[in-house]
């Protein structure tokens, strides 16, 4: 083969994956749409349009600009936020089980948020519960920081977060066991589910600048993690500076993902399943994977969104339980085939 | 093929290159100079600091004296030394054009097209490969596309460790024909080796490392000697000067 030839096959593919790009940019904006147009309040498709760009006005404005687009908006963002984490966290840890729970930033939010709900601190003014999320999601990132060491391993990031979730696990467990307001432990049971309903722009104003800023910090890594392919001394020898990369990762991760967790709960299977799908569709590349699983995770989180409310119009289906049900059979089917393919 | 300008300077340059592992000194000491158009065997049996000695040269292991690539930035270090590692890891079902044009990644960007990629794959034999998933391909195959990978970098000196390991006959003898012609064009590559009777063939240059000492340094017929051989490496061997030089074939154990 030339190296016209080596290039044509290159293009060839590249190709391919602008259609993809193109798809999921596609069903992303269809599904913001309809997370926009479906809930309880059955609205014409005219009237809420223009009540969504309204000055003023009656309730339907209010409906639209208030409920619905904070709604819409956290779907996109947090749904994007899981699936670029989950795609990096895969490719930094060379393992296509990797999530961006791994890490323990998840469990950690929720402990902060179940602290602020038991202690009544979430009643007491709106922000606690988030603020105490995000609280928790940065110790969690500095006790990682501080447990895994300064090297670049991938062991070493592993075993910290698996320390890091169980411990947060327990003390959430301990919280629950010795709650003596059987209200609160509800809240927070319910809480933990994972939900979009009811967030207003406070929580947008709140999450969106850390999720943006994580974001921004995780795509940085593609080039990188293409690199650790070919494992960390590979990677190391061609430039790359794998102990600063982890730094990133984790500091990143714990932005997105920590302010996820703390304005929607904890919402799984989305990083984990999203890159999974997505990888055989992009040649593999982690570099090509990261912005691809960023669109993929918000269309899989807003259809999800949406699908909480069409199901279950009255009895308040929560969005994690949801993610939940459909991802652990798909990925069950994953393996299966997988399993199938090795034979 | 661009050559990094460093006629003069030479490319590898260790002194005193010390390597802790506890307290013992799996490298101990370990002084080398390698310049320009050189193939250099590092040798040696199991155990005896051929790994730790390329992965302190490269800054890769913490180590004490002197090595001119670890005092170097990473992105500068990785246009002037290609690493291959002795563990074999493809993360991904990348496509053997992809994996390849990672050796690249130190010059920006560039695709699969890149003519160094196109070159590397067709010194490796692999230009029928391009399309196929790496994984897909047996250990040999990968272990050829991972050195493609290292020569696709296009850097004055390779270090390469045990790269001839799980290679057929005909894949060793290609593989240090490859490296012997990078010597003959003024690059320089140093690479562990266990088959003496291919180091003995092909290499400018040997070096024999000895629990952590280098014990020997020079042209293969002079550090391929029997005393040597049956105090580093416990055998006894034939060598013969034939018309297509050095002729190694060990014999038998002699402890």
């Amino acid at each position: 083969m030339t190296a016209r030839s080596v290039s044509a096959f290159a293009s060839g593919r590249g190709l391919s994956i602008r259609l993809l790009t193109v798809l999921l940019v596609l069903a992303v904006v269809l599904l913001f749409c309809a997370s926009l147009l479906v809930g309880p309040a059955a609205l014409g498709l005219g009237e809420s349009l223009s009540a969504l760009f309204a000055g003023k006005g009656g309730p339907v404005v209010l409906v639209m600009q208030e409920i619905r687009l904070p709604r819409a908006i956290l779907g996109l963002l947090i749904g994007a936020a899981l699936g670029l984490s989950g795609a990096a966290m895969q490719g930094f840890l060379r393992n296509p089980l990797a999530e961006p729970g791994l890490i323990g930033v998840s469990g950690s939010a929720a402990l902060g948020a179940v602290l602020a709900l038991q202690t009544g601190l979430a009643a007491a003014f709106a922000l606690a519960l988030p603020l105490a999320a995000l609280a928790g999601a940065g110790l969690s990132a500095a006790l990682i920081l501080i447990l895994a060491g300064p090297g670049g391993g991938a062991l070493a990031l592993i075993l910290a977060g698996v320390a890091i979730s169980a411990l947060a696990g327990a003390a959430t467990s301990l919280v629950l066991n010795l709650s003596p307001n059987p209200f609160a432990a509800a809240e927070i049971v319910y809480w933990m589910m994972g939900s979009l309903a009811d967030r207003s722009f406070t929580h947008v104003w709140l999450a969106a600048p850390l999720i943006l800023a994580g974001m921004v910090a995780l795509m940085t890594l593609g080039r990188g993690l293409d690199a650790l392919s070919l494992g960390e001394d590979a990677a190391a020898s061609m430039g790359l500076r794998p102990g600063r990369m982890r730094l990133v990762l984790i500091l990143g991760t714990a932005a997105a993902v920590g302010a996820s967790v703390a304005v929607a709960g904890a919402i799984g299977f989305v990083g984990l399943v999203v890159p999974h799908i997505l990888r055989p569709l992009v040649g593999a590349r982690p570099s090509r994977l990261l912005p691809l699983s960023a669109l993929g995770g918000a269309a899989v989180l807003l259809a999800a969104d949406v699908a909480v409310r069409l199901i279950a119009p009255d009895r308040d289906l929560k969005l994690g339980v949801l993610t939940a049900l459909i991802g652990a059979p798909f990925f069950l089917h994953l393996i299966w085939t997988m399993r199938r393919a090795e034979a | 093929m661009s050559m990094g300008a460093i006629s003069g300077n030479p490319l590898l340059q260790l002194q005193d290159l010390t390597v802790l592992r506890g307290s013992r000194r799996v490298v101990d000491g370990v002084s080398l100079t390698i310049g320009p158009g050189e193939f250099v065997g590092l040798i040696g049996p199991n155990g005896a600091g051929k790994t730790s000695l390329m992965r302190a040269a490269l800054g890769l292991l913490p180590h004490q004296g002197g090595s001119n690539l670890a005092q170097m930035t990473p992105g500068v270090r990785a246009r002037a030394a290609a690493f291959l590692p002795q563990g074999r890891e493809i993360a991904w079902a990348l496509s053997v054009a992809d994996l390849v044009a990672l050796g690249r990644t130190p010059w920006g960007r560039s695709g699969a097209a890149d003519a160094a990629v196109s070159n590397a794959l067709a010194r490796m034999g692999l230009t029928d490969f391009a399309a196929r998933r790496a994984t897909e391909l047996s250990g040999g195959e990968q272990a050829r596309v991972l050195i493609a990978r290292a020569l696709a970098q296009d850097t004055p000196l390779l270090i390469a460790d045990e790269p001839g390991a799980g290679l057929d006959p005909e894949a060793q003898i290609r593989m240090m024909t490859v490296f012997a012609d990078l010597a003959a064009e003024g690059r320089s590559v140093l690479a562990s080796v266990h088959d003496l009777g291919l180091a003995a063939r092909h290499c400018t240059r040997l070096v024999m490392l000895h629990q952590g000492r280098l014990v020997a340094d020079g042209p293969p017929a002079q550090v391929l000697e029997p005393g040597l051989l049956a105090r580093v490496f416990g055998i006894e061997a034939h060598i013969a000067d034939g018309t297509d030089g050095l002729i190694f074939q060990p014999l038998r154990v002699i402890r």
